[in-house]
């Protein structure tokens, strides 16, 4: 019995993405997401002995790093670790994200080539591995703040859920775009390192927030704070609501001056839903972008 | 009722890069890029009805795979448009996607879902799955300690146990042991039984006359025949034997030159393949630009794989040339074609009795097939009388 959905015209006019048809159409492949992640995080430890600890591995190191660097430039961040990682562990899930999403096209050639699925599937498993390590690092973040008697508040860990959203819209957006991208010019991915470097560091992880707040207060061109300048970049503000939501107090005990941007939660909330919603309207965009070459990555490839 | 596929109007553009731009200095350096067209398919249309088997046929290079891409929605036609009505499944390679490092059961599961199964589904045809492979000891082994052979058969194992409405096949039915082998044609046939919609691209061309209902046969990216598979498969064979004239070599220093040759049938026919023991007679028309004295003509047959089978002169069958001066005809006539299946090649030379000194040799240049009644198994066709007498 052939039911309506599975008659499928293709033409030689791109689709038009419909947004609605195509998510279903992802969820009815959703095994091959499933088991794509499940390779992935397989091969990524086979043969390793400490497996998954890898991936916490990492944090770990660039903890012992940065705590080093904020002692000999007396950084003066109480709980540095606490704030470290509640930003860095956001930055971790989009560098690692965009960096293999962007050649997950290309790495599955052979698959591209003889196997039809919806391919918006392979960036998305490369996402998918990076959520998985994005948890373990964050229930690890957890389990030092339970550790070190950390203050809980329930009022600025609201935010934790809306940061998470923002933060995977954006990733997911910036994938489908790369991938789709480093298809035709394979610039894409060593642009990409470099890119990453220099955003990293545009993005107050390693540094207290506030510092930057303070220290472009000075700029006023054209009477316009330029520290909202700094907050278009997206991965700040999404990093500033993850360290309001995880690290919670902007002036801790014991600091001589403030740590996180001084502003209240719900401008913090606002800022997050504005970048949100740019988000969304971004992934459309690019995942509009990703659907029409995707018809032609057999062939680029 | 509308057709499970319908192909109207497809034609496919490649564009060949010398070298492909595949970095922004060389697309900004190179504003026009040296590209060609490469119409790997052209106008295509047929329609499959639900329950059918079409088998898709042509010589390397005739854009079946292409074609087979299109429909399973891995490439995007330039021109015309695909419908199809059904979930899908495409064999278009077996085991794509395995993955070296997995086991065979995980590469069972990854692999079925690319198929388009869901894991409840694999979960239910898994003991099967194995079963069919032959490979129950080795499912927790990661396949790069696999052979080969044991990669086919799990490739092919979880192939034929995907449920589509649609079924597209490349040539994968053309591996693995004769054993194995039969086992996925049963398979195949069992699809057939349940109403399944089939498209196969093959080049066992006797595969196509036995389990497809019918044909299509694709030349440089357009149809060249289809309709009644026995029909369209003869059209094939008669188009590669056309092509393999335009690779004949020729040499000889034409003191006497062949002016033309025709390979006549019992009923006089030209072109028609010959049946096992009817007779066939070579014709060679000759013209002689200088006297000749001891000019012989001599033919020889040459099989598919271009091993010489037979070879004849007119010197051998006892026959001396007067003096060639001018035209002359010559016939050989074979009273009994001992072959069973295939394509023959006809060499004609004429020589010096020293076979050394070549007037004119046309290599490999005339063909004709032989067919068979019904399935045979004879090597040779030899002519039996039978007697049978009351003592």
């Amino acid at each position: 019995m052939v039911t309506t959905i599975d008659v499928i015209e293709r033409t030689s006019e791109p689709p038009r993405l419909r947004v609605l048809a195509r998510v279903r159409e992802l969820y009815a492949h959703r095994e091959i997401l499933l088991n794509l992640v499940r390779k992935e995080l397989k091969v990524k430890y086979a043969a390793s002995v400490l497996g998954a600890i890898w991936s916490l591995l990492n944090p770990v190191v660039f903890l012992g790093v940065f705590t080093f660097v904020s002692f000999a430039l007396d950084n003066n961040v109480p709980n540095y670790p606490v704030y470290l990682l509640s930003g860095l562990l956001a930055w971790n899930l989009f560098s690692t994200s965009v960096t293999q999403g962007a050649r997950s096209v290309i790495d599955n050639a052979n698959l591209v080539k003889k196997v039809y699925f919806p391919r918006e599937i392979l960036p998305l498993s490369q996402i998918g591995v990076a959520l998985v390590d994005f948890v373990l690092q964050t229930l690890v973040l957890l389990l030092l703040m339970i550790a070190t008697g950390y203050d809980f508040r329930v009022g600025t860990l609201a935010l934790w859920p809306l940061a998470f959203f923002t933060l995977l819209v954006f990733t997911v957006a910036m994938s489908f775009w790369l991938s789709a991208m480093n298809v035709r010019y394979r610039d894409i991915q060593h642009l990409l390192n470099l890119g990453l470097l220099v955003w990293f560091w545009f993005t107050p992880i390693v540094y207290a927030s506030h510092f930057v707040q303070e220290k472009l207060a000075a700029y006023q061109p054209f009477g316009f704070t330029s520290f909202y300048l700094y907050l278009l970049n997206p991965l700040a503000s999404i990093v500033v609501g993850f360290q309001r939501a995880l690290y919670g107090v902007v002036t801790p005990q014991g600091a001589s001056e403030p740590v996180l941007v001084q502003v209240s939660v719900g401008w913090v909330a606002t800022i997050l839903a504005g970048v949100a919603l740019g988000s969304v309207v971004l992934l459309w965009s690019t995942w509009r972008t990703f659907f029409r070459l995707s018809g032609d990555f057999a062939e680029e490839l | 009722m509308a057709s499970t596929i319908e192909v109207e109007g497809v034609s496919k553009r490649f564009r060949l890069y010398r070298e492909k731009p595949s970095s922004l200095k060389a697309r900004l350096i190179s504003s026009r890029t040296r590209a060609e067209d490469f119409w790997a398919l052209r106008d295509v249309a047929f329609a499959v009805e639900e329950g059918t088997s079409l088998g898709l046929i042509g010589v390397n290079g005739s854009g079946k795979t292409t074609l087979l891409k299109v429909i399973a929605g891995i490439l995007r036609p330039t021109t015309g448009r695909v419908v199809t009505r059904g979930r899908i499944a495409a064999l278009l390679e077996l085991g794509a996607g395995f993955h070296p490092e997995l086991t065979g059961r995980e590469n069972v599961y990854l692999n079925a879902s690319f198929l388009g199964l869901s894991r409840k589904e694999t979960d239910r045809a898994y003991d099967d799955i194995v079963a069919f492979a032959e490979l129950g000891e080795f499912m927790d082994n990661q396949v790069k300690f696999y052979s080969s052979g044991m990669l086919v058969r799990l490739g092919f194992a979880v192939a034929v146990h995907v449920d589509p409405a649609i079924l597209l096949i490349d040539e994968v039915l053309a591996v693995g042991d004769e054993a194995f082998q039969a086992k996925c044609l049963e398979r195949v046939r069992r699809f057939q039984r349940d109403g399944r919609t089939i498209v196969f691209v093959t080049h066992a061309l006797d595969l196509v006359r036995s389990i497809c209902d019918g044909a299509v046969m694709l030349d440089r990216g357009r149809i060249h025949a289809s309709g009644r598979p026995d029909e369209v498969v003869r059209e094939l064979r008669l188009l590669s034997l056309r092509h393999d004239v335009d690779y004949a070599g020729e040499e000889g220093t034409r003191e006497i030159e062949i002016v033309s040759a025709e390979l006549i049938r019992e009923d006089g026919s030209v072109s028609r393949p010959v049946r096992p023991g009817e007779s066939l007679t070579i014709q060679v028309d000759l013209r002689s630009n200088a006297p000749v004295d001891d000019a012989v003509v001599s033919f020889a047959l040459h099989d598919q794989g271009s091993h010489f089978v037979f070879g004849a002169s007119s010197e051998q069958s006892g026959v001396l040339l007067p003096r060639f001066e001018g035209k002359r005809r010559v016939r050989f006539n074979l009273r009994s074609v001992p072959f069973v299946q295939g394509k023959y090649w006809v060499t004609l030379g004429v020589h010096a009795r020293d076979p050394k000194r070549v007037y004119h040799l046309q290599e490999q240049r005339y063909p004709f097939e032989v067919v068979s009644n019904g399935d045979r198994r004879d090597q040779v066709f030899i002519p039996v009388e039978v007697e049978v007498e009351d003592l």
